[in-house]
């Protein structure tokens, strides 16, 4: 019964080829093209919906900030003075005289550096601790009321505690990074895995899945659109708090260029420093976002 | 008489602080090799937990549950369960979800290169092999089932558990369905433990039916045989007086002596 529709099968396929090859180029091509056109005309009138707001209002701001601080005896720069002020460093962010009077490229760099690896081992335990809260219950009583007293501790007030253990800076440093982003990412990571559907808990019981397979081929899977809410708050987080600590341990980093330009009264360098760790925390926030969205890609739809 | 799968005096109650509710009492019910046996009742009755019982997700709070003469009582390959929405994991592909299982269940007793067969053979089975690499996601309601059936059929289980299978599926789509899982019984002979609310599927479906009174304390309350000829035909079956009689039974006993008081 099946047998003569798998016969004509190849034989229209091989057909098929043939006939388009002679056909496409006299008949797609016309009738495709104005809609190209269209999706291009389209593609560009959302973009500039979405560009040409926030360049305005940019554009609307920085004439106030100028009208602002054009009169004599303001106290911050206007635009065009930071500018002028901070040539130098914006066109070549890549010169070291040694010490600390380096680039920008190398303050952002080093505390970039920080950053990736306290957010990391954040990044690893907090998955860790969250997977364990959020799957024992005596874990959760255990662990949740003492998670819930240390996230409130500002990132700052760690730092003497961690300077008196590490008796350095760098270290410390780091410590403070990773206590301040590893709270969102345990309890982000605990409700995700609370909330993995009693569905994939039975499909996972009956198919006899071990432990180990099933935190990797179910939990982490399941639970990977909060565990990434959990990682962007925490990278956000970490970025707010590497420019506070490096204020206090000095050497190099962005947080120490701002505190120095301010001891020199080089008002004009820390606007162009805010200035980068505002792209910067955004642009991380936006690797983040991505990556979870790349990763998470299939996990919300039923 | 040698059952295949016995269930024995099962009770269950529910405790919840200090109120206790008996869902289930006093289930006997054997069931032979090859045999269809559907289990029918009003919603709430706990068809639905006597089906996680024999699957081991729920444990019975007295009795126990035989399967060739073994008492089983967590859950396993051998007692494969097609879950009522499907519960395919959306994050693999169609192809990956029926190889989690076969990875498990044969990863001594099949090479590599046959586990790939064997996903292939039972996803052609559904009629599915042409969706293996699509997430559920992208593909329709029926589909998934018949993915989730695949899945449950390809860790060669004893007993197949479906749970109301068809109940989220559009009428034409189920009718579909129901063929398809009447052809695989007739060619692989499956010992099938079903929970529906459906009478018409009961009886088109069923060798015998299991028919469940009003919770709480639900019990058996009458089981018929169905004792038409297979392969059975729908269309044919409309007038066939066997099927109507059947059916008449099954509704009576519904809606007459077992009236759901609720849902008035």
């Amino acid at each position: 019964m099946n047998m003569p529709a798998i016969k004509t099968e190849p034989a229209t396929a091989i057909v098929a080829p043939a006939a388009a090859s002679a056909v496409t180029p006299v008949v797609s091509m016309t009738p495709k093209r104005p809609p190209r056109a269209e999706k291009y005309a389209k593609m560009a009138k959302d973009t500039a919906v979405r560009v040409v707001p926030p360049l305005i209002v940019i554009a609307l701001l920085m004439l106030f900030w100028e009208l602002v601080c054009r009169r004599t005896g303001s106290t911050l720069p206007p635009p065009s003075r930071v500018f002028k002020d901070t040539k130098e460093l914006i066109f070549d962010p890549f010169f070291d005289r040694g010490g600390i009077d380096k680039g920008l490229f190398w303050h952002l760099s080093a505390s970039l550096q920080r950053v990736a690896l306290g957010y990391s081992i954040a990044a690893i335990v907090g998955v860790a601790l969250g997977t364990l809260v959020g799957q024992s219950v005596w874990a959760m009583r255990g662990l949740d009321p003492l998670f819930q007293v240390l996230r409130t501790i500002p990132p700052l007030a760690w730092l003497p505690l961690s300077l008196a253990a590490f008796r350095d800076g760098q270290p410390s440093a780091i410590f403070v990074i990773f206590i301040t982003s590893v709270w969102p990412i345990i309890i982000n990571t605990a409700v995700g895995i609370r909330n993995i559907p009693q569905d994939y808990r039975n499909v996972a019981a009956v198919v006899q899945l071990n432990p180990l397979e099933f935190f990797g081929k179910i939990m982490i899977p399941a639970a990977a659109p909060y565990i990434f809410t959990g990682l962007r708050i925490g990278i956000g987080l970490s970025w707010l708090a590497i420019v506070a600590a490096e204020m206090l341990i000095g050497g190099v980093g962005i947080g120490f260029f701002i505190w120095d330009a301010w001891n020199s009264s080089h008002i004009s360098e820390i606007i162009l420093a805010l200035f980068y760790v505002g792209i910067i925390g955004f642009v991380l926030d936006r690797l983040i976002a991505g990556l979870g969205k790349i990763v998470t890609r299939g996990t919300s739809a039923g | 008489m040698h059952a295949y799968l016995k269930l024995d005096h099962i009770d269950k109650t529910f405790t919840r602080g200090n109120a206790t509710t008996e869902v289930l009492k006093e289930i006997n019910l054997t069931i032979d090799k090859g045999e269809y046996v559907s289990i029918i009742g009003h919603s709430g009755c706990g068809k639905s937990t006597l089906l996680n019982i024999v699957a081991g997700l729920t444990d019975c709070t007295n009795g126990c549950v035989l399967l060739e003469n073994r008492e089983v009582n967590s859950p396993g390959p051998d007692r494969a369960v097609v879950f009522q929405n499907h519960s395919l994991l959306p994050w693999l592909t169609v192809y990956e979800n029926v190889r989690l299982g076969v990875d498990k269940v044969f990863a001594s007793s099949k090479t590599r290169s046959e586990r790939d067969a064997w996903v292939m053979h039972n996803l052609n089975l559904v009629q599915m092999a042409h969706a293996k690499d699509k997430r559920p996601s992208e593909i329709s309601g029926g589909m998934k089932q018949r993915v989730g059936i695949a899945r449950a059929l390809a860790m060669e289980p004893k007993v197949l558990l479906l749970d109301e299978p068809f109940g989220a599926l559009d009428a034409l789509t189920r009718a579909h369905l129901q063929d398809s899982v009447m052809a695989l019984h007739q060619k692989l002979g499956n010992t099938i433990l079903m929970i529906t609310h459906d009478v018409d599927e009961a009886v088109l479906l069923s060798d015998r039916i299991v028919m469940m009174t009003n919770g709480p304390s639900a019990r058996i309350g009458e089981v018929l045989e169905v004792p038409l000829a297979r392969p059975r035909k729908r269309l044919e079956l409309a007038t066939n007086p066997g099927y109507l009689k059947c059916r008449q039974r099954v509704l009576e006993f519904l809606y007459e002596r077992h009236r759901f008081v609720e849902a008035a």
